[in-house]
């Protein structure tokens, strides 16, 4: 790399950022930080959320998301899970449908329902933890 | 215009996949992420929206997870999340530079899988011990 073949400067090479005029990084970092929150909030929802409450009556989990730190807990798991998932799914489509049009109903429709069922599942917890 | 067979760039096919594990890890990752987010997010709107919904809706659906297939679904969706996780964690290791070179490739998928094994199985015990 020190061996330089090119007369760009490396500065202006990394300006360049590609034919796609504009910067990868943020949807790459965007992707990368809520996967970092869902390492412990993965865990939590498997061992503490759900394991816990198998075969639980309508009163035992009501109890269970009427305490405000695992309705928290529930609510960072569905934002960073959704929002996750909705910029790996869209990564999935952009590689494989070749398209222009079926491609951009495809992104469209994942982050339709992505706003949907995170919307869905956030006015849900809060119902329960709040709504009594 | 006489046209002549000209090479063609290989196919999938030509790769044993079999025998190449990291690119099995690779693919395997991928499609796990896809189905977490439209099966597994499915399941998991189905518990939490029934819920709030009131007692016999919530009753409902626990009795459907109660049922083989509820169990099929579960102790599936234990596997997938806990494989996309721990080789999600070989991925953040990547993004820092580290573990490139194929024997350590190789190792990394390998404790990726014994601890998504080990994960699903804890998960199990616990869970049926919690019944």
């Amino acid at each position: 790399m020190s061996l330089e073949t090119s007369l760009r400067s490396a500065l202006g090479r990394a300006r360049g950022l590609g034919s796609a005029k504009e910067g990868a990084a943020s949807h790459w970092m965007a992707e990368r930080l809520p996967a970092i929150a869902l390492v412990p909030l993965a865990l939590w929802f498997v061992f503490v959320a759900v394991i816990p409450n198998l075969g639980a009556s309508h009163a035992e989990i009501v109890a269970f998301m009427g305490s405000p730190f695992n309705a928290t807990l529930m609510l960072l798991t569905v934002l960073c899970g959704f929002y996750h998932g909705m910029l790996g799914l869209i990564v999935i489509l952009e590689d494989y449908i070749q398209a222009h049009t079926a491609r951009n109903i495809a992104v469209f429709a994942t982050k339709l329902y992505a706003a949907l069922g995170a919307a869905l599942a956030a006015v849900s917890i809060l119902k329960l933890s709040v709504g009594g | 215009m006489k046209t002549h067979p000209r090479p063609l760039s290989p196919h999938l096919q030509v790769y044993k996949l079999h025998t190449k594990v990291t690119s099995m890890l690779s693919i395997t990752f991928r499609v796990f992420g896809a189905v977490l987010m439209t099966a597994g997010t499915f399941f998991f709107l189905l518990w939490i929206v029934s819920a709030a919904s009131g007692a016999s809706a919530f009753e409902a659906v626990q009795g459907f997870y109660g049922t083989w297939f509820g169990y099929l679904v579960l102790f599936g969706f234990t596997v997938v999340l806990f494989y996309h996780l721990c080789n999600g964690i070989r991925h953040l290791l990547w993004d820092t530079g580290f573990g490139f070179d194929m024997p350590t490739l190789r190792k990394t998928g390998a404790i990726a899988i014994g601890a998504a094994a080990t994960l699903s199985v804890l998960a199990w015990i616990a869970g049926l011990a919690a019944l």
